[in-house]
This record gives C-alpha cells, sequence and structure tokens, in this order.
C-alpha cells in the first residue's frame, strides 16, 4: 500500500473514533435535557404557588421588609451568575458570561460596586484568569441541582441583603442565567431578584386581573413575609439552576451533533481521496508493468537481428 | 354529599398529593390548625410537624412536613414545604436509625426531623 494512502486510512479512522464518541455524548445529552426538563416542570407548583403567597402578603397588607423595599441609594449589589462545570456545550457560557459582564458594566456606571458570586467551574475559572474578585463560588453540582443546592446556594445572598451596606451587605440581588426557551434556543438573561418588585410578581401571579382574597395571617403579616422571602428566592435560584441545567444539556447536544455532522462530511471527504490515491496507485502500476513489457518487447526484437 | 376541599401538597421539586379532602389539620408557629371548607382565607407559617388530611372518601393522609406555608382561599388548600413525605413513604427502620445518630451527634435539627417522620408514620 502507498504512503499516502495509508495516511488517509489512518485520519479516516481517528475521525470515526472521534465521531463516535461525540454521537454518544449527542445521545447523553439528549436523555439529560428531557429529565432536567422534568425537573423543571415538578419545581413549577411550588414556585407558582410560593409567588401567590407572596404576592397576597405584599398586597394584602403594608408591611416594609427589607427585602421588598428600595434602597434610597444603593451602592452595593451582588450579581449571580449560573455558568456549568463542564464545557463542550459551544457558546453556553460564553454567552451566560458576557450577560453577566454586560449587567456589571451597567451596574458599575449606575455608580454601585458589584460582588460577584458564580456558580459552575467555568464561569470561576474564567474570572479567576483574568483575576478579579469572586465573593463566593460553587462548583460540582451544575448537571443536577437539588433543592438543598439551591439553599446553599441563597443562603450567603440572604445573607448578605439582610446586612447593612455599611457592614459590606448589598442592597441588591442580580441573577443572571440561560432560560430555557425550547430545544432549539436558549438565552442568557438577567433578572433583579431582589428587592422585590411587587407588581411584577403580581402580574406573573394574576395576570388576569383576578382579585386576591383579603387573608388572615397566622401569626401575622411581618412573621409570614420573613419566612416567605427567603423561601421565594431559594424557589427562584432553584428554578434558574434547573433551567440552566436544561439549557446547558440542550447546547451540548447542538454542540455534538454539529461536531457529529462534521466528523461525517469530513470521513466522506477522507474517503474520496483515499480512493482517488488507490486509483492512481493502481493506475501508475499499470502504466509502469505496460512500459516495462514494452521496453522488454523492444529490447528482445532488437537483440534477433 | 359533605363540602369539600381540594388540597394540594407541594414540596420544592414535585407535588407529593393533591386530592379533595373534608378537613385539613397542620401545625402553625402558633399551634395546630383545622381547615375545612368554606374556611376564612388563610396564610400561615407551618412548624415542622405531621399534617393529616381527611380525604372526601373517608380515608386519611399523613405527611410529614418539614417547614413551609399553608394557605387557603377560594376553597382551595395549599400546603408548601420544603421537604414534605407521606406517611407511607416514611422508611421507619431508617428513621429510627437516623433518630438514634442524630442524638447521638446532638444534631437537633436532624432529631426533630426523624421524629416527626415517626410521628408521622406512627399515626397511619
Amino acid at each position: 500500500m502507498g504512503a499516502q494512502l495509508r495516511v488517509y486510512k489512518r485520519r479516516i479512522r481517528s475521525v470515526s473514533a472521534t465521531k463516535k464518541i461525540t454521537k454518544a455524548m449527542e445521545m447523553i445529552a439528549a436523555s439529560r435535557v428531557v429529565k432536567a426538563q422534568r425537573k423543571v416542570a415538578a419545581s413549577t407548583p411550588y414556585a407558582t404557588e410560593l409567588t401567590r403567597a407572596v404576592t397576597a402578603v405584599g398586597t394584602g397588607s403594608n408591611t416594609k421588609h427589607p427585602l421588598t423595599t428600595e434602597a434610597e441609594n444603593p451602592t452595593r449589589a451582588a450579581v449571580l451568575l449560573l455558568t456549568s462545570d463542564r464545557g463542550l456545550a459551544g457558546a453556553f457560557n460564553s454567552n451566560a458570561i458576557k450577560a453577566a459582564e454586560q449587567l456589571t458594566e451597567r451596574l458599575e456606571r449606575e455608580g454601585k460596586q458589584v460582588d460577584t458570586y458564580i456558580v459552575g467551574r467555568r464561569g470561576v475559572a474564567h474570572y479567576n484568569f483574568r483575576e478579579r474578585v469572586i465573593a463566593e463560588s460553587w462548583t460540582g453540582f451544575t448537571d443536577e441541582p437539588t433543592y438543598a443546592d439551591a439553599k446553599k446556594v441563597a443562603a450567603p445572598l440572604i445573607e448578605a441583603i439582610e446586612k447593612e451596606t455599611a457592614d459590606g451587605g448589598v442592597d441588591e440581588l442580580h441573577i443572571v442565567y440561560t432560560e430555557f426557551v425550547s430545544m432549539m434556543t436558549q438565552t442568557a438573561l438577567d433578572a433583579r431578584l431582589l428587592p422585590l418588585r411587587l407588581d411584577e410578581v403580581a402580574e406573573e401571579a394574576a395576570p388576569k386581573g383576578e382579585i386576591l382574597p383579603l387573608y388572615d395571617f397566622e401569626p401575622s403579616a411581618e412573621d409570614v413575609l420573613d419566612a416567605l422571602l427567603p423561601r421565594y428566592v431559594e424557589s427562584r435560584i432553584y428554578n434558574a439552576l434547573l433551567q440552566s441545567a436544561a439549557s446547558k444539556h440542550a447546547a451540548t447536544r447542538r454542540a455534538m451533533k454539529s461536531a457529529t455532522d462534521n466528523a461525517g462530511e469530513l470521513i466522506n471527504t477522507l474517503s474520496r481521496l483515499a480512493n482517488a490515491a488507490r486509483q492512481a496507485e493502481i493506475t501508475q502500476e499499470i502504466s509502469e508493468i505496460v512500459g516495462g513489457a514494452s521496453a522488454l518487447a523492444d529490447a528482445t526484437a532488437g537483440s534477433d537481428r | 354529599m359533605a363540602a369539600e376541599l381540594h388540597v394540594e401538597l407541594v414540596a420544592a421539586d414535585r407535588q407529593v398529593w393533591s386530592g379533595e379532602a373534608t378537613l385539613v389539620v397542620a401545625r402553625t408557629t402558633s399551634g395546630d390548625i383545622g381547615v375545612m371548607p368554606g374556611h376564612q382565607p388563610l396564610l400561615g407559617v407551618l412548624e415542622s410537624g405531621p399534617v393529616t388530611i381527611r380525604t372526601s372518601e373517608g380515608g386519611t393522609v399523613v405527611a410529614a412536613v418539614h417547614g413551609g406555608f399553608i394557605s387557603f382561599a377560594d376553597n382551595k388548600l395549599s400546603l408548601l414545604a420544603e421537604i414534605a413525605e407521606l406517611s407511607d413513604e416514611i422508611d421507619v427502620q431508617r428513621t429510627e436509625r437516623e433518630l438514634e445518630r442524630a442524638k447521638a451527634e446532638g444534631d437537633a435539627a436532624a432529631e426533630r426531623r426523624a421524629d416527626v417522620r415517626l410521628r408521622a408514620a406512627a399515626a397511619r
């Protein structure tokens, strides 16, 4: 076998191996998207009921709470960025990071100091490489987040917002995550979690202008709100974590699908080149034989005479 | 037919139970409260404790609920809990082991959780 043909054969083998791997990763990601979507759906009843309850307290009483009142002069803000632990997901992480950077820039223009909290190894690596300060980070659960993980993430954030700004607390809490719109579309977006905009929450809970009943609070409206708001933040963070996980798997699936397609194309091109090389080799051999034979025939014809 | 109320018992990551009931007894921070159809709209903070639901078929559903909220309006009752388990989902032996371990380690929160689970399992 000719040297060129051997090289082609070797490349085809290695590309097919890669194709097998990316195909497997695509299928794993596809099954995980479905699982993650199911988890998002399973967490929805809790989130809707909680939103309803928050609206009920917020609109049904005149309670003032640090988590719902806007600071007159906000000077510090916390940004929670949700990325993934693993890459191979196309632009998933860079989109989220870009959105977080834009948000940070905007907040800084408004004269606020920004504390960054990060979930996921990719985001942490990005910030560490640029030697930026991270207030706190969590890794290791982005593929399948549980409610306990959301609680773990929410705890220091709630603590920071309850503290006075002068003592290192924050006035605002923003979250940057990737919304799972559909299998094909995932958008990185930022949202302000706290202070709560009650009118916005109310719209979400009762979009048809439904009037909420006058509740009897047990033990009191303040206590209920005190207990509700941290849970509300946790549930929002949980939902964001789940959506990010679903988006990440969808992005992986898409990236792996195009990798598989590209590998298939490459294999096609390479096998055509290999065929051409083989054919060229055969042609050359034939012409060598024919040439040799006729040279021999010429030589013997000459010696006869 | 007795009046009914619709009950949704939801945990943070799933819906635990939903159906029609005639009476729901839960423990709020200011004491046990029983809700029957037609109750005044109510929003309360739940303590860890067993929740008893008397279903309209005459059966009883007991669940261990660890913190959360009870909200009632328009004959719809929602029980929101971070963690909630039905009594038949609770593994008594495992919980007893957990209780012992929590006692040995002096973990008051874990001890209370295990205790609530056992009480819910005993009430089934």
